[in-house]
């Protein structure tokens, strides 16, 4: 059963790019619908398999590691597969109603489409450093693509800008990859992280090199430069695809690496240093998001600022008591999975909320309201995500942060908790304002179709939802895993 | 000295004078090549220190590979863009910020 | 799932699904999304009738599932919060039937009784909520659905007025939070129980309790009104009668006075709190914030204002009793709980009818309005005269058994505060009823409108004359055992002898 769903999980996406690729837009859009689909089944059944039986190891083809891919199908990935496939089937489906079939290069968005989830899939799943760099590369590449799609100059300059920033990144990335396997001649995370020792500072320094990299992909202040641009010019589908789960790819592979090696390799120094990137990202995005005219900036900067919070899971992962640590796992988790619902869902809607007022700045949304757009019910239910007030998967991910803090006696980042959900308040209100206001001269105002509303509300219901139930969400990240075994096969690789 | 640290070394410098050019250059092909150089000395490196290392080893050369087709493939995706945008703008930096924003 | 557990369900569910499908109804429904808004009314009405009926003969009304790792989502109904439930319940009911006269022909309903059905559902979720985490959601939501019915009208100065009231509670959600937080680090998920949970606590831990009482009485008192975090309701004053009804009758301050009744009597227990020495500022906290908004009010000009800063001085009457450590000064403090609201909605909705049916908005503009609306003025006078403490009305209850109270915690200076407050009542409110009836009109009516038979429109008439018969009633029957006085009794009955 296993085989057959790990198979369609990650045949599907790429047998669809190539078979899109021959076809123009309306033709992909019937095929994807088709193949969204099965990812969603696939997604699905595999979570529900790991969730009653717990993870397991499976090697692509049969061919073994290192030369074979092995894939590591645990808890926290298939939550990630799932996710995936709710958000990308949502911005899919958003798309197929939102791009415009007569325009000759929209035909590009569905290969883009599943290249990009093909290669999530790999980075959930990877157990390799160097399959992670491939699977990386498939998603930037393909992302850049997806800014780029509308043609116009301002979309290239901000592809070009965001595709130097990642080529960068995965380059810093591959040296770090490059020092482990000089100095371990195995690729396997599990596998250096059971014969790395506490003193060596040439592998602290690729790890070093290796966050780096991530870090400017997943746009870490001050890195996040490339971030608002890219996301702020792209289609809004684009945008969602990239804000909900590209940056979290980046993000994912960091939090693996330090998981496995920052005890070893890290130190009290960096981990409070990347924490205090996190915070500043926190602060400097959101007062930035506060500032920005027009309405996808808003969004975008956004971004950055709850990417920053992200990065708390170092210093609250480092040298503390196991249960705090798991503390902070669980909350960052929540904080990605929420942080990817209600970020899409704000960008589809903000999308449909520019189509309606025609008109990207903020300060024209006067009276919108008025209107009852399903969509600005959506933005504001996601903005409530955002601001990480309860019941909303937002605020349960702070709570853990904030218990976490709390225990491991760092109240600094507490300081931190507090101040960033009271900044999201202020540029959410801000929007919610802009739309109560009733002075509006003209009464132009285009309502959007119903399936295009519908899906940003069932992602910010999604998001709200998840506060409710992150208990059984999480405790499929507890599962139990079978890890003694692969790291025995590892280190007998080993020369 | 065995050569094969050599070739890391010149690896190393490779990406440094790669990084260089990457982050002072203006000229977006010429970045683009700083890029290539950077990725060559970053194969340098996974190469010759892991055989340095760990002796004879087809793992690095399979990988090194792998990454070249990755980089052609960002190469090739990164000079359309730069193509098109030349087409479309005139400029072949992206430093005057202001401009084209409207 | 048994009756017991889905009751408390179901007394939410009333309004949130009510607001699900006034959300989705078209604006054009008025008259289906009436039907559906009285209905749900009604239905909470019954589910919170049968609760009390049930928690007076000691069924367990409760329902948990674990929300987070450590935490739970607890909801459970004992006496305290059927107080509430039945006082949000009855003037939900009101109040709805209010809010649909007086928005009529207005823009938006669909908004903002959409809104309207969600602050009440948060209000009951205050209620019912079983430990902090739980009330903490639903105090947070509160602040999120009263938003948009502040800024319903979409002016410069109510969105200004918007901004304002986000700032504080937001502000204030934020004290809180890391209050409980803080807490449950301590001490782990805490549900409500009657003796609290710190008797006999480390005294190691004494610091960090009262600095963490200091952040909960924060958070929940910038709800409450307290000085000096009160600012933000007088502003809140532009938002549309009904609602300005409900912010300080029934939803918004008393959620935050509630809350602070839950902190000191079921999470530390009454006995520490007075052990800490944490009650004797606080209530010295409330004496003064009687004072000064009953002083505030003497000056105000704007009907709506003026009740305003009356709301600041009442209620902390609700917190004043908390703090007297006795079963009596309970008593009272939770009796006020529901006269201020059964009082303070009378005399909204009447500053609503002044406004609607004659444009008056400022008291000097009232000359002679007894005559026009005779019905009206009654209540507002009969109301006036509650808040003052004129026995044998609502208020005047209150006043007793708290100054009873005070006498028994020998805190005597309390009833000189309790003295100087009536005064200031009366001086604030006389001449209000002074004019009603006695001054002859000075100029015509700003904007007056007519509406067939009765002096004003009958969705508007109804609800203060019912409000204030509930209001003389509570006041004459107080020594029967169906009064809100034996409920509060019950209450302090079982927190005091556990």
């Amino acid at each position: 059963m296993n085989q057959w769903l790990m198979a369609g999980l990650l045949f599907t996406p790429l047998a669809w790019a190539a078979l899109s690729l021959l076809l123009d837009f309306r033709q992909g859009r019937w095929l994807s619908w088709l193949g969204m689909l099965i990812q969603a089944l696939v997604s699905l059944g595999l979570w529900v398999a790991v969730a009653s039986n717990g993870g397991f190891y499976y090697a692509l083809a049969g061919w073994e590691a290192p030369l074979g891919i092995a894939l590591r199908v645990d808890g926290l990935a298939v939550t990630f597969v799932l996710l995936t496939a709710a958000v990308a089937t949502a911005c899919g489906l958003h798309a197929g109603v939102y791009l415009d079939p007569s325009k000759s290069w929209q035909r590009y968005f569905w290969p883009l489409f599943w290249f990009l989830w093909a290669g999530l899939n790999g980075v959930w799943l990877g157990a390799d450093l160097f399959n992670l760099y491939v699977s990386l590369e498939l998603i930037s590449l393909s992302a850049v693509g997806l800014v780029a799609l509308g043609g116009e100059a301002a979309a290239l300059r901000a592809a070009l800008r965001y595709l130097f920033a990642v080529l960068l990144g995965s380059l810093v990335y591959l040296l770090g990859v490059a020092l482990l396997y000089g100095q371990f001649g195995t690729l396997s995370l599990t596998g250096i992280a059971a014969v790395v020792g506490a003193d060596e500072p040439a592998a602290a320094m690729a790890l070093l090199l290796m966050l780096a990299g991530l870090a400017l992909k997943t746009a870490l202040f001050p890195l996040h430069g490339w971030l608002p641009p890219a996301h702020g010019v792209a289609k809004s589908p684009v945008s969602a695809l990239l804000s909900g789960l590209v940056v979290k790819a980046s993000f994912y592979i960091a939090a693996r690496l330090w998981l496995e090696l920052g005890d070893r390799l890290g130190s009290h120094t960096l981990a409070q240093g990347i924490g205090a990137l996190g915070a500043g990202a926190v602060i400097w995005g959101s007062w930035l998001a506060f500032r920005q005219p027009h309405l996808k900036q808003v969004v975008a900067y956004s971004s950055v600022a709850q990417i920053g919070y992200l990065f708390l899971l170092f210093p609250l992962t480092f040298a503390v008591a196991e249960p705090v640590s798991r503390l902070a796992q669980q909350g960052i988790t929540l904080q990605v999975v929420s942080h990817a619902l209600a970020k899409s869902a704000m960008f589809l809607a903000a999308g449909n909320l520019i189509l309606s007022v025609r008109s990207k700045r903020v300060d024209a949304l006067g009276g919108v309201s008025h209107y009852l757009p399903f969509s600005l019910f959506s933005f504001g239910l996601a903005g409530v995500s955002l601001m990480s007030l309860p019941p909303t998967g937002g605020f349960a991910a702070k709570w853990l942060l904030l218990q976490a803090s709390l225990a491991s006696g760092q109240w600094w980042w507490v300081v931190v908790l507090l101040l960033g959900g009271v900044l999201a308040a202020a540029y959410v209100f801000r929007i919610y304002r802009a739309t109560f206001l009733e002075d509006r001269a003209s009464d132009d105002f285009y309502h959007p179709p119903r399936s295009l509303e519908a899906i940003p509300m069932l992602l910010a219901l999604l998001a709200l939802g998840l506060g409710l139930v992150a208990e059984p969400v999480l405790s499929v990240l507890a599962l139990p895993f079978e890890v003694a075994a692969e790291v025995a096969a590892d280190v007998a690789v080993q020369p | 000295m065995s050569p094969d640290l050599l070739y890391a070394l010149a690896g190393v410098v490779l990406c440094g004078i790669g990084l260089f050019g990457f982050l002072l250059l203006e000229h977006l092909l010429r970045r683009l090549l700083a890029f290539n150089l950077i990725g060559s000395g970053v194969f340098l490196v996974l190469i010759g220190l892991a055989q340095h290392r760990n002796g004879p080893d087809p793992v690095p050369q399979a990988l090194v590979l792998t990454g070249i087709v990755v980089a052609i493939a960002a190469t090739a995706l990164a000079v359309v863009l730069i193509r098109r945008y030349y087409h479309l703008t005139g400029h072949t930096s992206l430093a005057d910020d202001g401009e084209a924003q409207s | 799932m048994s009756l017991s557990a889905l009751l408390p369900i179901l007394a939410l569910l009333s309004s949130l699904l009510a607001a699900v499908v006034i959300f989705a109804l078209p604006e054009s429904s008025h008259r289906l999304r009436t039907l559906v808004n009285l209905l749900a009314a009604l239905l909470k009405l019954g589910v919170v009738a049968v609760m009390t009926w049930g928690v007076f003969r000691g069924v367990d009304f409760s329902v948990s599932f674990t929300m987070l790792p450590g935490v739970s989502f607890m909801l459970r109904a004992d006496a305290l919060a059927m107080l509430f439930a039945g006082l949000s319940a009855v003037l939900w009911l009101f109040t709805t039937i209010y809010a649909v006269g007086y928005l009529e022909d207005s823009p938006n309903r669909s908004r903002f009784f959409g809104f309207f059905s969600l602050c009440v559902a948060s209000t009951m979720g205050v209620a019912l909520a079983g430990n902090l985490f739980t009330f903490f959601l639903f105090y947070e939501m509160l602040t999120l659905s009263t938003y948009p019915l502040v800024v319903h009208r979409g002016t410069d100065k109510s969105l200004q007025a918007g901004r304002n009231y986000i700032i504080y509670t937001l502000g204030g959600g934020v004290a809180l939070l890391l209050g409980i937080a803080w807490l449950h680090g301590l001490a782990g998920d805490l549900p409500f129980q009657e003796t609290g949970h710190f008797q006999g606590a480390d005294p190691a831990l004494h610091g960090q309790l009262t600095l963490i009482f200091v952040l909960l009485i924060a958070g929940l008192g910038v709800k409450a009104g307290l000085f000096p975090l009160h600012g933000w309701l007088p502003q809140a004053m532009v938002a549309p009668a009904p609602v300005s009804a409900l912010l300080h009758a029934v939803a918004v301050v008393k959620a935050g006075a509630f809350g602070i009744v839950r902190v000191v009597y079921d999470i530390y227990g009454i006995d520490f709190a007075y052990a800490l020495g944490l009650l004797e500022p606080l209530a010295w906290l409330a004496a003064f914030t009687i004072i000064y908004g009953s002083v505030r009010a003497l000056w105000q000009t704007d009907l709506k204002r003026r009740l305003a800063f009356s709301t600041i001085s009442q209620v902390s009457y609700i917190i004043l009793g908390v703090t007297l450590f006795g079963p009596l000064g309970a008593v009272g403090g939770l009796v006020h709980l529901l006269h201020q609201g059964i009082m303070k909605i009378t005399l909204f909705f009447c500053a609503g009818n002044y406004a609607e049916t004659l444009g008056v908005h400022r008291v000097d503009e009232l000359d002679g309005a007894g005559a026009r609306m005779p019905a009206t003025s009654v209540a507002f006078t009969l109301a006036a005269l509650g808040m003052i403490g004129v026995p044998p009305l609502a208020g005047f209850v209150t006043k007793w058994a708290l100054g009873a109270g005070a006498l028994a915690a020998e805190m005597e200076w309390a009833i000189l505060v309790l003295l100087v407050s009536s005064l200031l009542n009366a001086a604030y409110f006389l001449p209000i009823v002074y004019r009603l009836w006695f001054c002859p009109i000075a100029a015509p009516w700003p904007a007056e409108r007519r509406w067939g038979r009765l002096e004003t429109h009958a969705w508007l008439f109804w609800p203060p004359l019912v409000t204030t018969l509930m209001l003389v009633l509570v006041g004459l029957l107080a020594a029967t055992f169906v009064s809100p006085l034996s409920w509060a009794q019950l209450i302090a009955v079982r927190m005091y002898l556990p």
